[in-house]
């Protein structure tokens, strides 16, 4: 299970950037169509009409998904339910989604358990269409931020249905702090040189963005997945700064954990995952989200434009929304469950385990989040000067190599 | 009644140009289109560009890309790579070099069977586990600094740092730069050693101006291997380096797998191959595939 863990965690590192293969893809069939894509534009597939009914079960039902998201304990009383027989297949980044997702899945897949920043992609590349979350009861359970996030949902349009979701916490070793820091500035702050750990992600930019919010309103960031030039250089020659008090750039979940179990690090930010699996280790740590707020992830179920098992596919749906389900999969896959009933069966999974992993907090807590999206030129406010992903890369590489 | 023979074969018998072209038309398509040409779309992809408005490819030739990588952070992460791989390869080269001379000349057949298994056994190890278990050994706590500890000198906390990577590498590569000098030093006639001796010769002039000479093709091809995996490698940097770790190889992967900067990536990609081929020619030189 915990290689399961690992190699599920390992795609969250590389998974952000699916924009050089649409790319690909979109360059390989069109010359030159020359859309910059922007958000003011509609979905090609969002006049769709989806069903108001559920029929049979075609007897098949084929999935692009995480590693880890179709474990038996949840898919074989599906099959023995549905009779649908659920074919898997396993992506390695949201890169590979995304292509694999191409024309609308091809005929061949029904579904995808893309992340937030593979979603808009998906959307507004016409690979996926609307679904009717009326046909999953168990949505109305979701948490509210949760049933028409912006990364699976655009003007009321739903192309799918929330999964689940983590937040990227401040992992400390409590020996170092008896109380928990109030601020995101203990990873930048040289006092802790050398002990400091932080993911190996250009996204990890906009977590700098995050704290420069506050730190420096000068700036005016809003959004930390759109900067302009300044907010961006702001952010960056944060990074650049925290570079020389930096241990490692953790690459694995299992990277982490090492750290701080050896104590080669005292202060880093993590995923609720690693705090769960150090305490269950007895290393003295906690975890926080500081008053900044922090930046998540989230995956959504999507469902292909072109899916050939539609019926099948309403029945994950409304399978894997129900909270036994969220609960199995939240504890088997170390995340947050989007629906909301989840938190009492997760604690008789694994006793304690719905506050370890935040289950159990008001919404309040969660609008804190900024969910992971993949950063565009356009700013979303009708200016077009913002900083895309590959960019991101390249400043993040600049900022590591 | 002698047995029929079919006109194909009859016309294969006859044009000893068409077997062979027949025989290895397979082999050289492969290598053409698989090898050679998925190459030149590389070195063609490396001159075009991402649009960074929209994303796109644009594939208006430009040298941008290799502007890119003579600027910022590239030149560090290039010098980087290549000074570690030869660092490795010296640090391989002198460890091997006694090791495979005792293995070739002075262990008995026993022994030597023994020590080739020893030489080769870690090779069937996963790379995973040998770097994993560099990790416990050089981490903080871990056993290097026990060890330190308890001789009562002072930890030289060696885990996630650029030594890290250097020693891993070390030990991973070190059977490729064994076997090679093994093979050559056994190729080595002992009425050569005789003759040297005989001719009054020193032990020490007989390993430098006979033994070194003939042992230099498998030095150079060995070093060949141990240069080249650790220039392409971007595993052991991800798991043992440190904040200072990034190698050619965690670029080109940022910039292809996490960034989607196609064209960086394969300009990045035409570094290692210039300095290999640079590379190749000197062992060349230096008779390294004479042996072949």
């Amino acid at each position: 299970m915990k290689i399961t863990q690992w190699s599920g965690r390992w795609r969250r590192i590389g998974a952000i950037s699916i924009v050089s293969l649409v790319a690909l893809g979109a360059s390989a069939c069109s010359s030159n169509s020359s859309s910059p894509s922007s958000s003011s534009q509609t979905p090609p597939t969002a006049n769709q009409t989806p069903p108001t009914t559920v029929g049979t079960g075609e007897g098949q039902l084929n999935l692009i998904a995480w590693e880890g998201y179709t474990q038996p304990q949840w898919v074989t009383p599906f099959e023995q339910q549905t009779g649908c027989q659920v074919h898997a297949k396993f992506a390695g980044s949201s890169g590979e989604m995304v292509s694999l997702m191409a024309n609308g899945g091809g005929g061949q897949y029904d579904m995808v358990s893309a992340s937030g920043d593979a979603d808009l992609r998906l959307i507004y590349g016409g690979d996926v269409k609307p679904v009717n979350v009326n046909l999953v009861p168990s949505w109305q359970q979701f948490r509210p931020f949760l049933k028409s996030p912006n990364f699976n949902t655009i003007a009321g349009v739903h192309y799918g249905t929330s999964l689940q979701f983590g937040p990227n916490v401040l992992l400390y070793s409590t020996k170092t702090f008896p109380t928990a820091p109030s601020s995101w500035s203990v990873i930048y702050d040289p006092k802790y040189k050398g002990q400091i750990t932080v993911p190996n992600n250009p996204i990890q930019i906009a977590d700098a963005a995050l704290y420069l919010e506050t730190a420096k309103p000068s700036l005016g960031i809003t959004d930390p997945y759109e900067l302009t030039k300044t907010q961006f250089d702001a952010s960056v020659a944060l990074l650049k700064a925290q570079k020389p008090l930096i241990a490692k750039y953790w690459n694995l979940a299992s990277d982490e954990i090492n750290l701080f179990q050896s104590g080669t690090t005292v202060v880093g930010a993590a995923w609720p995952y690693q705090t769960i699996t150090l305490q269950g280790n007895s290393a003295p740590v906690a975890d926080t989200i500081p008053a900044q707020g922090a930046t998540g992830w989230a995956d959504s179920w999507l469902m292909a434009t072109k899916a050939p098992h539609p019926n099948c596919a309403y029945k994950w749906m409304q399978w894997v929304s129900t909270p036994t389900v969220q609960a199995q999969q939240a504890i088997s896959f170390g995340e947050t469950p989007a629906n909301s009933q989840a938190c009492p069966i997760m604690n008789q999974l694994q006793a304690g385990s719905c506050a370890g992993y935040h289950a159990d907090q008001p919404d309040a807590y969660f609008n804190s989040i900024k969910f992971w999206k993949t950063p565009l030129a356009d700013c979303g406010n009708g200016k077009t000067d913002c900083i895309p992903y590959s960019e991101w890369t390249n400043a993040w590489t600049q900022v590591t190599g | 009644m002698g047995r029929r023979v079919s006109p194909v074969s009859a016309a294969l018998v006859r044009r000893a140009w068409l077997r062979t072209t027949l025989l290895l038309s397979p082999p050289l398509a492969w290598f053409l289109v698989i090898y050679l040409a998925s190459l030149v779309i590389m070195l063609i992809t490396s001159l075009w560009s991402v649009n960074s408005f929209t994303q796109t490819i644009d594939h208006t030739l430009t040298t941008q890309n290799f502007h890119q990588i003579t600027t910022g952070a590239y030149p560090r992460i290039i010098a980087r790579t290549v000074l570690l791989a030869a660092l490795v390869t010296v640090t391989d080269a002198v460890l091997a070099f006694p090791f495979a001379y005792v293995m070739a000349r002075v262990a008995t057949r026993r022994t030597q069977r023994l020590l080739l298994v020893a030489v080769l056994l870690p090779l069937w190890a996963s790379y995973l586990a040998k770097v994993y278990a560099w990790i416990s050994i050089l981490e903080k706590g871990g056993t290097l600094n026990w060890t330190f500890s308890k001789i009562g000198l002072p930890a030289p906390n060696l885990g996630f740092t650029n030594a890290a990577m250097w020693i891993a590498f070390t030990y991973i590569w070190l059977p490729y730069m064994i076997v090679p000098i093994y093979g050559a030093l056994e190729r080595i006639p002992s009425s050569l050693l005789e003759a040297s001796a005989d001719l009054g010769g020193s032990g020490r002039t007989t390993m430098g101006r006979v033994v070194l000479p003939l042992a230099l093709p498998g030095l150079v091809a060995g070093s060949i291997f141990t240069f080249s995996l650790t220039l392409g490698d971007y595993v052991t940097p991800l798991l043992v380096g440190g904040a200072n770790s990034t190698l050619i190889g965690n670029a080109i992967y940022e910039n292809l797998l996490t960034g989607g900067n196609l064209p960086l990536a394969a300009a990045l990609s035409t570094v290692p191959i210039v300095i290999m081929v640079v590379y190749l020619v000197v062992a060349k030189r230096l008779g390294a595939f004479d042996a072949l």
